[in-house]
């Protein structure tokens, strides 16, 4: 009875005191998973996962505490390729309707030069300055639709950016399978 | 020598671990969707199970005996929850994807009926220390091998047009079911 | 004659169709009273338009200038008057619009004052740049800024190669160029060989142009070879042809000139002659327009001509016709629109019936059997590509090098379940390209929002010194001069006096905001912008006052 005891507990104590030192050893500082997460979302930094930006959301997603079908801009496929990295089912993408992608556009006429709609954006794509005509940059626009709210005049609106010869793609060729049986 | 390489054949091939022995199905059919994480589990596996029928062969010879026998399974995984609590800890420092990717199947090696069933079955056949060993590795190489191409053949299962009511675990079922019929085939590999 | 060949695995011998066409002489297309020409002719950045509306131009008088490295000029086809500058439609399978430049013609065809380049004098930048302002671009489909392809850079070329193969069935039009013109296409050659610094020219054409081949040997000078190779589907194509001829295989990923090759097609060498020797830029090219239409042969056509005229020309299509295709049976496109014009990439409009071109059948699952990879003229497996390309597994189909896919269609002429192969490989191919240009706006607007928190960080802490700095200075001010009045509001004043002063401050210093950084376009917008703002409310600094 006493050997068993002594055997038993003499086992514990060694395997306690290697897993006591791999853990000194082997301690993570942070998460480069974050990164990876990060790399994938579409970098909108819209806010519509309900976090402020795209870090937080991967930082969230990382830990486990979101779940990855809150962002609308990155689409079915952006959730494919997070629950393909997570090693996890891609849940149903049912609330995630994509929207063409689409940027904001001022007018000219109605804007009255707030500069409300320049704190809004998260990427410093609106150009202007207090009483001065601002001006988005389509190029950086990344159509987040935050600079929509704020704007006290209803002078900003999305305009859907049509294909041109350059990002033209080739469609998905339709093709019906002929019944054999 | 024959011996030993004969040990390392069979375990791979002809007893193969998971298709002749049907031990440790769990993390075959739940780590074999994709190529990669199945490579990282196979690894982990290896390095667990190798680990631990040398450690319980020990165990077993000098901490035991032939008085305190009945306390094999318990020490057993006693020793095996540590191995795979370092291996945790070593995967998450080194490939934190491969660590989220295995996610509770890398704690789940614990209770694979495959690392308890190997080191049970080295006492049992009294072999050496040698011979414990090898079982060990060969049992884990050869669980290594069935589920990297069970992954391989899932994911080139992905695309194929397989009728609505088999998708998914159904036709995993099935392509394991031809695997092990397969593997019969080696069967006449060793006389 | 005692090259020995090495053949590429794979290829096909597709019906040639050649006799239609290639029984007449090369015609020229009467004068048009309009022309559309495109200002995006070649692969890279489009021309910028240099005429607008209104403008009288002159026939080879450059209407777009190249901008950008890769990017040559587009010139105007006839004199006349510029009654457009906007979207018309393109040869291109999309069947987009794209910008143009719309010319009326007048019917005299002045020229502008055409100077042969006496290129043996010039040096060789800056005769490529001639060529690059003369709108020299492959013509064998890639439509590549030639001026680009004839600066070696720093690897030895060895060898030029001329490809004459003209493997794709249907077209003739290489073939009546170089019967009659052959003199001219290796003059231009010579000019290639002399820039490229090469010692040699092979020239591969096919075995089913005796004639051309002839009159190309009896043009040949010393340091020319002329190949026939056998008639193979797709020997005409670059990485084939080389191997072909020299047995080099281009890396995957690599350029030919790193293995001492440049390949550039016959029709290209015509264009230089005419560019260097007559003065004249590239404003017309050779088309067949073959098929369902009255009178097949091939054409001299000015860049921007309809091609509904063009099919007029030989002689309309005939009953039945069930649509055009650009570019040959194996690798052209359907064309969407009959008002799109001939640019420099249409060697061929051909007409088709559904008696030339049957619908193909409905297509069946893949069985495996290999076919399509048996004749993969890139030794690819196509049967995978595709396995992954069909279910969006891009990453999978991508390591099957799907990138070295030349799309040439052999997989899907061979295919025993008519499995539109090649349409998979284009699809997945455009949809990695746009998942690159994603990533690329993505990592941009990492950047910005990355600097956006820093910089409001940054104020944040300078806005806090400031205060900071104030409440001390007027800490001090009140305690130095204290005592007498009463303190309390001795500290309102001082506030106030503060807020006036900033907000005077403010009202001076309406400093734009995040104007810096900005591309030279932008700032040009906001400034007509602004000046247009401050033509529509000018009595607004009447309520000012």
């Amino acid at each position: 009875m006493l050997s068993a005891l002594l055997v038993l507990g003499g086992l514990g104590l060694v395997l306690g005191a290697v897993l006591g030192w791999a853990e000194v050893k082997f301690r993570v500082a942070d998460d480069p998973l974050v990164e990876k997460i990060d790399a994938i979302l579409p970098q909108t930094q819209c806010g519509q996962c309900g976090f402020p930006g795209c870090k937080p959301y991967a930082e969230a997603i990382a830990k486990g505490e979101a779940p990855i079908n809150k962002c609308p801009p990155g689409g079915a496929d952006g959730v494919k390729r997070l629950a393909e990295l997570l090693g996890v089912d891609p849940p149903a993408a049912d609330d995630m309707e994509h929207k063409p992608r689409a940027v904001a556009v001022i007018d000219e006429n109605t804007c009255i030069g707030c500069t409300l709609c320049i704190q809004s954006c998260p990427v410093d794509a609106i150009v202007g300055a207090s009483k001065q005509l601002h001006v988005i940059l389509e190029k950086q626009c990344t159509g987040c639709e935050l600079c929509l709210p704020p704007c006290p005049v209803d002078c900003i609106h999305m305009v859907v950016v049509k294909e041109d010869l350059a990002t033209w793609k080739w469609r998905y060729p339709v093709h019906t399978l002929r019944r054999v049986a | 020598m024959e011996h030993y390489l004969l040990i390392l054949i069979g375990t791979v091939f002809v007893n193969n671990i998971v298709m002749s022995k049907i031990l440790g199905l769990c993390p075959f059919l739940g780590v074999s969707k994709k190529l990669e994480t199945s490579i990282g589990m196979g690894a982990a596996t290896t390095f667990v199970l190798t680990l631990a029928s040398g450690a319980s062969y020990l165990i077993d010879v000098y901490l035991l005996g032939p008085d305190l026998s009945y306390l094999r399974t318990l020490t057993f995984i006693v020793v095996i929850a540590g191995i795979v609590g370092f291996t945790e800890m070593f995967i998450k420092k080194t490939s934190p994807v491969l660590f989220r990717v295995l996610g509770i199947y890398l704690p789940l090696i614990t209770t694979n009926c495959a690392v308890l069933g190997i080191p049970l079955l080295n006492a049992q056949a009294q072999s050496n220390f040698i011979e414990s060993l090898l079982f060990g590795l060969g049992g884990a190489l050869g669980f290594t091998l069935v589920l990297v191409l069970f992954a391989a053949l899932r994911e080139r299962l992905e695309a194929a047009d397989v009728p609505k009511p088999f998708r998914g675990v159904s036709i995993a079922m099935i392509t394991a079911g031809l695997m092990s019929l397969a593997f019969m085939g080696f069967a006449g590999l060793i006389r | 004659m005692s090259r020995t060949l090495h053949p590429f695995n794979g290829g096909i011998h597709p019906d040639d169709h050649k006799a239609e066409s290639s029984a007449g002489l090369i015609q020229a297309m009467p004068l048009l009273a309009r022309y559309v020409v495109p200002l995006s002719q070649h692969i890279g950045a489009p021309a910028r338009p240099l005429v607008t509306a209104g403008d009288t131009v002159l026939k080879g008088q450059m209407i777009g200038a190249p901008e950008g490295y890769v990017s040559v000029g587009v010139h105007a086809p006839t004199s006349g008057r510029v009654i457009a500058v906007e979207p018309r439609p393109t040869p291109h399978p999309s069947g987009l619009y794209d910008l143009a430049v719309v010319i009326e013609a007048d019917g005299e065809d002045r020229a502008v004052e055409f100077q042969p380049v006496p290129w043996r004098e010039l040096d060789a930048s800056s005769l490529r740049n001639r060529l690059r302002e003369m709108g020299l671009a492959g013509l064998g489909g890639a439509v590549f800024p030639s001026y680009i392809k004839l600066n070696p850079g720093r690897s030895a070329v060895h060898t030029l190669i001329l490809n004459a193969a003209e493997c794709e069935p249907w077209i003739t039009c290489d073939d009546r160029l170089m019967r009659e013109r052959a003199a001219q296409v290796l003059e231009g050659a010579e000019v290639m060989r002399t820039l490229l610094g090469a010692a040699a020219i092979l020239v591969g054409i096919e075995d089913n142009k005796p004639e051309a081949a002839q009159a190309l040997r009896a043009a040949a000078a010393a340091n020319t070879e002329v190949v026939a190779v056998p008639t193979l589907y797709p020997s005409g194509a670059a990485k084939q042809l080389t191997r072909l001829l020299t047995g080099i295989e281009v890396p995957s990923g690599g350029r030919s000139t790193d293995a001492g090759i440049q390949v550039f097609n016959a029709g290209t060498a015509y264009a230089l002659w005419r560019a260097l020797a007559l003065g004249e830029p590239m404003i017309s090219r050779i088309v067949t327009c073959t098929g369902h239409v009255a009178r097949p042969g091939n054409w001299e056509v000015r860049l921007g001509a309809p091609v509904a005229d063009l099919l007029a020309a030989a002689g309309g299509t005939l009953e039945g016709c069930s649509g055009e295709i650009v570019g040959g049976p194996m690798m052209g496109f359907e064309l969407m629109d009959r008002a799109a014009p001939v640019t420099k990439a249409v060697n061929c409009i051909l007409a088709k019936s559904p008696a030339l071109f049957p619908a193909k059948p409905a297509a069946l699952p893949c069985i495996r059997c290999g076919a399509c990879a048996r004749a993969c003229p890139a030794d690819l497996q196509p049967f995978e590509m595709y396995w992954f390309s069909r279910v969006r597994d891009f990453g999978k189909a991508q390591g099957y090098s799907l990138f070295d896919c030349i799309e040439c269609g052999c997989c899907s002429h061979v295919c025993p379940s008519h499995i539109p192969l090649v349409d998979y490989f284009r699809f997945a191919k455009s949809e990695i390209w746009e998942r690159e240009r994603d990533k690329t706006a993505s990592d941009e607007a990492r950047r910005r929002h990355e600097f956006k928190t820093f910089r409001l960080e940054r104020e944040k802490k300078e806005k806090a010194e400031k205060f900071a700095k104030a409440a001390e200075a007027s800490k001090a001010k009140a305690e130095g001069a204290g005592a007498g009045d009463d303190p309390d509001a001795a500290k309102k004043k001082a506030i106030l006096e503060a807020a006036l002063a900033r907000a005077a401050k403010a009202r001076e210093g309406v400093t734009p905001k995040n104007t810096e950084n900005l591309p030279p376009a932008v700032q040009r917008e906001i400034a007509e912008i602004d000046a247009r703002r401050e033509q529509a409310e000018p009595p607004s600094d009447v309520n000012h006052g």
